[in-house]
């Protein structure tokens, strides 16, 4: 068993925009092209040009369809990596103490010197977010690129999660959710952002904000008004106004 | 750790060793990339932050570069056949007898019969160079893939405004408040689009898509319209039907910007639909101020829209916009009239017609910018219409693609919402009226140069590529008869017609990058077979091919001589003015690529190559006087080559190297590119950003930047004169007349207004026999074959089931993981079906080019691409169903020749249990690079 810190000075962590994710994936891929040459092992792929190709990755793209009671049916692409929780049962299970939530910032990490490779992180974690590495055999899961977030070799605007910086839709951003200040604490206050799967009892530091509504009609448009009855004005009426009211171009 | 204490990981590790900036190819939408290199390989690709289109974001395809670059079916050396074509037999060679080779294929027809080669290029961004070549090599038979790409798109597009979307120009993202999307749209475009689409949504903006499947940024869209495939024309007219009849159009701008005024010669006779020109020729418009006609650029008129003038020819005229209202104010056009058509109700197509009309009109954006108008006049700011519109492929490829394109940018103009803020804006060179582009060109000399560019745009009969009695001068049978509006040519056609000596045989066909042996054929079994085809002697019916490609894709194996092309990473390009630029609507730009890495393989860059082969073949313009190379290579002809004085394929760092647009050669171009981050932007002046056809200083700010060189004004065209010409052709006036089994599709078709028709696959199959719309699209993460060979990307989208409505499957017995034989009339294929509800209910759907040959890509041939993967172009024939008449006719629009794959109809049978492999299947064809290895651990040692 692994302790956790009792409090963390910050927490860092990630708020996903479920409104504009288009599900495209620019995310989880640059995640595992920074990270196959970042921190720890590489992310290997088993068979990667066979006919059962697996690899690992920290950050993976899930698609749902939900059809609500009225209306159409809806997409919602679903990015998910280690919501770094305060109560994380993966830390709390690790036998060597490999895994770890470091104090200063919440961020959840596997000393790859450390681990086993047993497994039993990713059995306890409840959102599937660790992948055992098939060809390093040790736990692999995201480290919100602590080996960007601080490095001095970047310059600043680009010492953020590589998932962050390449987000073409600019649905993920990364911040301090423990300052209640953070344009993410802003961000989640203002759009109802939400824990995954809270009954867990994990407090994940990560959240999502939800999809805005669809297809909803409820407000109709003003110009509505003006669609009664122009034919009762003639053919293109209106026309003759619209002419007449236009002066010289000045 | 156990005891308490944290490990301390290196917070600041060595990234790189250094950073290259250069521009990304992993699709088209050409991003600026910073590639960081470490121990002489890529450490990583992350978007560049100053670049122009994607602004610092990349996307997965872009992330995937480095899989790329190491990818194991890169070709490794020159190839010359060994085995039947097709089965992937090959020797290697070398540079020197491959050229040779080439040398002594091409040198003989180039002598003898120019016309003996074609030479299509596929995603080729360097078609300056390319066409150019071809022009001096001296055959009419050049084009790249655009015919069956978007051509629809870009044709309607010049015609009606000077350019259409993309590279053409983007919706005002900053001041637009609602978008609409139609159709597939996520490979053109793709980051700014994203960008666009989150910036917008983030701050309230509304997102409407028009698609008949619900992914990607329909997926996001506050709401979806699942039309039914090949209704978005009648849907738009319908919106265009609501917007006229209740006054919601932008009567000023019509008046000033558009040829709305313009006056309609109505006398009957070889004039009649033309316009009335003052003796100048210019258009006239009916001017209430003075009570008398006058040509449409007069500053200070009060132009009439309606009415019934005299025509000072003699007889009546009326203007435009009379006609359009007339045209779309007809009953068959309520929404009432089109809605189960549509897939719609009537109150949702009012609705739309009302919000775009509450989001045009309700709050304009205006500018406080004072500009002054080619009349004169002067304006203080500009005043915008915050609603803005895109499409690509998804309205563009079908048989009635060009009309929808038109209609769509009727649409655009009737709200006011083109060139104004908040509405869509032009990127430059664009807009360029069809005045200002070539007309196309098919002079043969023997021994010399094509007269002119291959392609261009026909202004009317007289302009097609057709001989005295009317056959094509073409391979591809573009500008013909059959298709005169072909602008982009037709690639698609050029196998099946130089397999047939149709309209005469080829002895050379010369392909870069386009794999028509697979998923850019339509009919692609057949095209397997025409590419083998042998004549009565044994001999291939096309004697020889030559094919450039970088990856060993099934095309390679149908070729006779392979010249293996560099990576993205490894060559020089440029991104071209003279080209398919990456212009801002604030900006001009270019940019180029350069060897970030070098090939660790015997490859050259195929645009190097071919400036090679021309100088070999003692082309004009690739040799000195002396008979010497005029250019040492790609690089060498970036910098050094000049189209007209002073202007050549990079506008930046011209002349002493501040020079912007026109200078002469600077020998420190590239370099000025690298330091500058692989492009190079100038902002459009303030005064100059909108209104672009109309503002005097952007023409001046245009003619200075060398993209034209006098000034062009022009005002929009809702009528489109040269359409009205081809369809005056048909109707019996001038010289040149079309065939007469095709002039009464000529006639309904060369509609000078947008108009609607029934898909002509559609039409003519048995609806009852092929009740569903079978489509394709691209996901975001994967750009055609390439990417699918893509160790990362391959674990993303390896497989590709027929989405299937619920409702479809449940009448069928369907369950998810099923296999299901879906028939079209052309074919039949075997699939794995998948269930999706967030579908059009007559719609089924797949992800495009999964589906790989056997030994291709350098995959396992047993890899779930070739085994479960599969293409719908199996079911799609170049040619419709006959339907009696003796003749085939092409599955196309019959206006530019757009490959009208959208129209597909198909049925649906769940298969017999057995065997869980697609079908047809075709074959092995050998691997020339071997298979990828087992496993990858990338930045192992890092």
């Amino acid at each position: 068993m692994t302790a956790l810190p009792e409090a963390t000075h910050r927490k860092l962590g990630l708020v996903i925009d479920l409104d504009i994710c288009v599900g495209c994936h620019a995310c989880a891929v640059n995640c595992k092209e920074w990270n196959t040459g970042g921190y720890g092992a590489p992310l290997a792929d088993i068979d990667a040009y066979g006919a059962e190709p697996e690899g690992t990755w920290l950050n993976r793209i899930h698609t749902f369809e939900v059809t609500p009671d009225t209306g159409p049916a809806q997409i919602v692409h679903f990015p998910k990596s280690c919501l770094h929780c305060e109560d994380a049962p993966c830390v709390t299970v690790c036998p060597t103490g490999a895994s770890y939530k470091r104090a200063v910032d919440g961020i959840v990490l596997v000393n790859e010197d450390a681990c086993m490779g047993c497994g039993l992180c990713a059995w306890a974690c409840p959102y599937g977010a660790r992948e055992l590495d098939p060809l390093a055999g040790v736990m692999k899961k995201c480290t919100l690129c602590i080996d960007r977030i601080y490095n001095e070799n970047l310059p600043e605007e680009d010492r953020v999660p590589a998932c962050v910086r390449a987000c073409p839709a600019g649905a993920r951003h990364f911040g301090d959710i423990g300052d209640p200040d953070s344009e993410v604490s802003q961000l989640v206050s203002e759009r109802g952002g939400y824990d995954l799967m809270p009954e867990q009892g994990t407090r994940p530091v990560n959240k999502y904000l939800p999809p805005r509504p669809r297809d909803r009609h409820e407000r109709a448009p003003a110009r509505l008004a003006a669609l009664a009855d122009p034919e009762a004005k003639g053919f293109l009426g209106w026309l003759d106004a619209a002419l007449g009211a236009l002066g010289r171009p000045g | 750790m156990a005891d308490g204490t944290e490990p301390g990981p290196d917070l600041s590790p060595h990234v790189s060793d250094e950073v290259r900036r250069t521009t990304c190819y992993m699709c088209a939408c050409r991003c600026g990339i910073n590639v960081h290199l470490r121990d002489g390989r890529v450490r990583y690709i992350e978007g560049n932050r100053d670049h122009p289109v994607n602004r610092g974001v990349l996307c997965a395809k872009g992330s995937a570069g480095i899989m790329q670059q190491g990818s194991p079916a890169r070709l490794r050396t020159p190839l010359k056949r060994t085995g039947p074509r097709g089965s992937g037999e090959f020797a290697e060679i070398g540079w020197d007898e491959a050229l040779e080779l080439a040398v002594s294929w091409l040198g003989p027809v180039r002598q003898e019969n120019p016309r003996g080669l074609a030479f299509f290029t596929g995603r080729d961004q360097s078609q300056s160079l390319t066409s150019w070549w071809a022009q001096q090599f001296g055959t009419p038979n050049y084009a790249a893939h655009g015919g069956f790409c978007s051509v629809n798109m870009a044709a309607a597009g010049i015609y009606t405004l000077g350019g259409a979307f993309w590279e053409f120009g983007a919706p005002d993202w900053e001041r637009t408040r609602l978008f609409m999307i139609f159709g597939v749209a996520e490979d053109h475009d793709s980051n700014p689009i994203k960008i666009g689409i989150g910036q917008l949504k983030s701050r309230g903006g509304r997102v409407i898509a028009v698609n008949p499947v619900r992914t990607g940024y329909s997926a996001v869209a506050d709401e979806w319209v699942g039309i039914t495939p090949g209704t978005d024309g009648l849907l738009i007219l319908a919106l265009v039907h609501e917007l006229l009849r209740t006054g919601n159009v932008d009567v000023s701008y019509l008046a000033r910007w558009t040829n709305a005024p313009w006056l309609v010669d109505r006398n009957p006779g070889e004039t009649f639909g033309l316009f009335v020109r003052d003796a100048g020729g210019r258009p006239m418009v009916w001017d209430r101020a003075t009570g008398q006609p006058q040509p449409f650029d007069a500053p200070g008129l009060q132009p009439e829209l309606k009415g019934d003038f005299p025509n000072p020819a003699g007889g009546r005229a009326t203007p435009v916009f009379e006609l359009m209202a007339r045209k779309y104010i007809e009953p068959e056009l309520a929404p009432e009239a089109v809605a189960s058509r549509c897939g719609l109700t009537a109150g949702r197509i009012r609705r739309l017609a009302a919000e775009l009309a509450e989001a045009a009109f309700s709050e304009p954006v205006t500018i406080d910018q004072p500009w002054t108008d080619f009349r004169g006049e002067g304006h203080e700011g500009f005043t915008g219409r915050p609603v803005s519109f895109h499409a690509m492929r998804g309205i563009s490829a079908h048989s009635n693609g060009f009309q929808t394109c038109r209609a769509l940018h009727l649409l655009q103009l009737l709200l006011g919402a083109v060139e104004t803020p908040g509405g869509f804006r032009f990127k430059p060179p664009y807009p360029k009226p069809v005045e200002a582009h070539p007309r196309p060109h098919r002079g043969v000399a023997v021994k010399g140069p094509l007269n002119g560019p291959h392609l261009g745009f026909p202004r009317a009969p007289a302009d097609l590529a057709v001989d005295a009695g009317g056959a094509p001068t073409r391979i591809d049978k573009a500008f013909s008869w059959e298709n005169p509006l072909s602008v982009h040519g037709l690639m698609h056609m050029v196998i099946s017609n130089a397999c047939a000596g149709d309209p005469y045989p080829v002895d050379v066909l010369f392909m870069y990058m386009a794999n028509m042996a697979w998923n850019s054929s339509m009919n692609t079994a057949g095209v397997m077979e025409m590419l083998t085809a042998k004549d009565e002697t044994g001999a291939y019916r096309i004697p020889k091919i030559i094919y450039s490609d970088a990856y060993s894709s099934e095309m390679v194996a149908y070729a006779d001589l392979i010249l293996p092309d560099t990576t993205y990473l490894e060559r020089h390009d440029c991104i071209s003015l003279l080209d398919r630029p990456i212009c801002e609507p604030d900006a001009a730009a270019d940019a180029i690529r350069w060897p970030v890495v070098e090939p660790d393989r015997d490859v050259r860059g195929f645009q190097s190559v071919l400036i090679d082969l021309g100088a070999r073949l003692r082309l004009p313009g690739f040799v000195n006087d002396d008979g010497s190379a005029r250019y040492r290579d790609y690089a060498d002809y970036m910098v050094n080559h000049q189209r007209r004085p002073g202007v050549g394929p990079l506008a930046g760092f011209r002349g002493d190297g501040t020079a912007a647009g026109r200078g002469a050669p600077n020998p420190d171009q590239l370099r000025r590119y690298i330091e500058n981050g692989g492009f190079w932007v100038e902002p459009v002046p303030e005064e100059a950003r909108f209104m672009k056809p109309f503002n005097a200083a952007y023409q001046d700010w245009a003619v200075g930047m060398g993209f034209y060189d006098a000034p062009q004004p022009f005002v929009f065209q809702l009528y489109v004169e040269p359409v009205r010409r081809f369809q005056l052709a048909a109707e019996g006036h001038g010289d040149v007349q079309p065939p007469d089994h095709l002039r009464e599709r000529i006639k309904a078709a060369f509609d000078p207004l947008p108009v609607w028709w029934q898909p002509f696959e559609e039409a003519m199959v048995d609806a009852g026999e092929f009740p569903l719309h079978a489509i394709t699209q691209r996901p975001a993460a994967m750009y055609h074959s390439w990417g699918t060979q893509n160790a990362w990307l391959r674990q993303i989208h390896g497989r590709n089931p027929l989405y299937v409505h619920g409702s479809v499957m449940a009448a069928h017995g369907l369950k998810e993981g099923d296999w299901a034989w879906v028939t079209s009339h052309h074919g039949r294929i075997k699939v794995p079906v998948a269930r999706m509800d967030a579908l059009n209910p007559q719609t089924v759907w797949t992800w495009n080019a999964i589906g790989k040959r056997e030994g291709a890509w350098a995959l396992d041939p047993m890899a779930p691409e070739t085994q479960k993967g599969f293409l719908l172009n199996h079911l799609i024939h170049e040619l419709l169903p006959p339907k009696g008449d003796g003749l085939r006719w092409s599955n196309s629009d019959p206006v530019t020749g757009q490959a009208a794959w959208y129209d597909l109809r198909v049925r649906i049978e769940k298969a017999a249990p057995g065997a869980e492999i697609s079908e047809p299947r075709l074959g092995r064809q050998k691997s020339p690079v071997g298979q990828g290895p087992k496993a990858v651990a990338y930045g192992e040692g890092w």
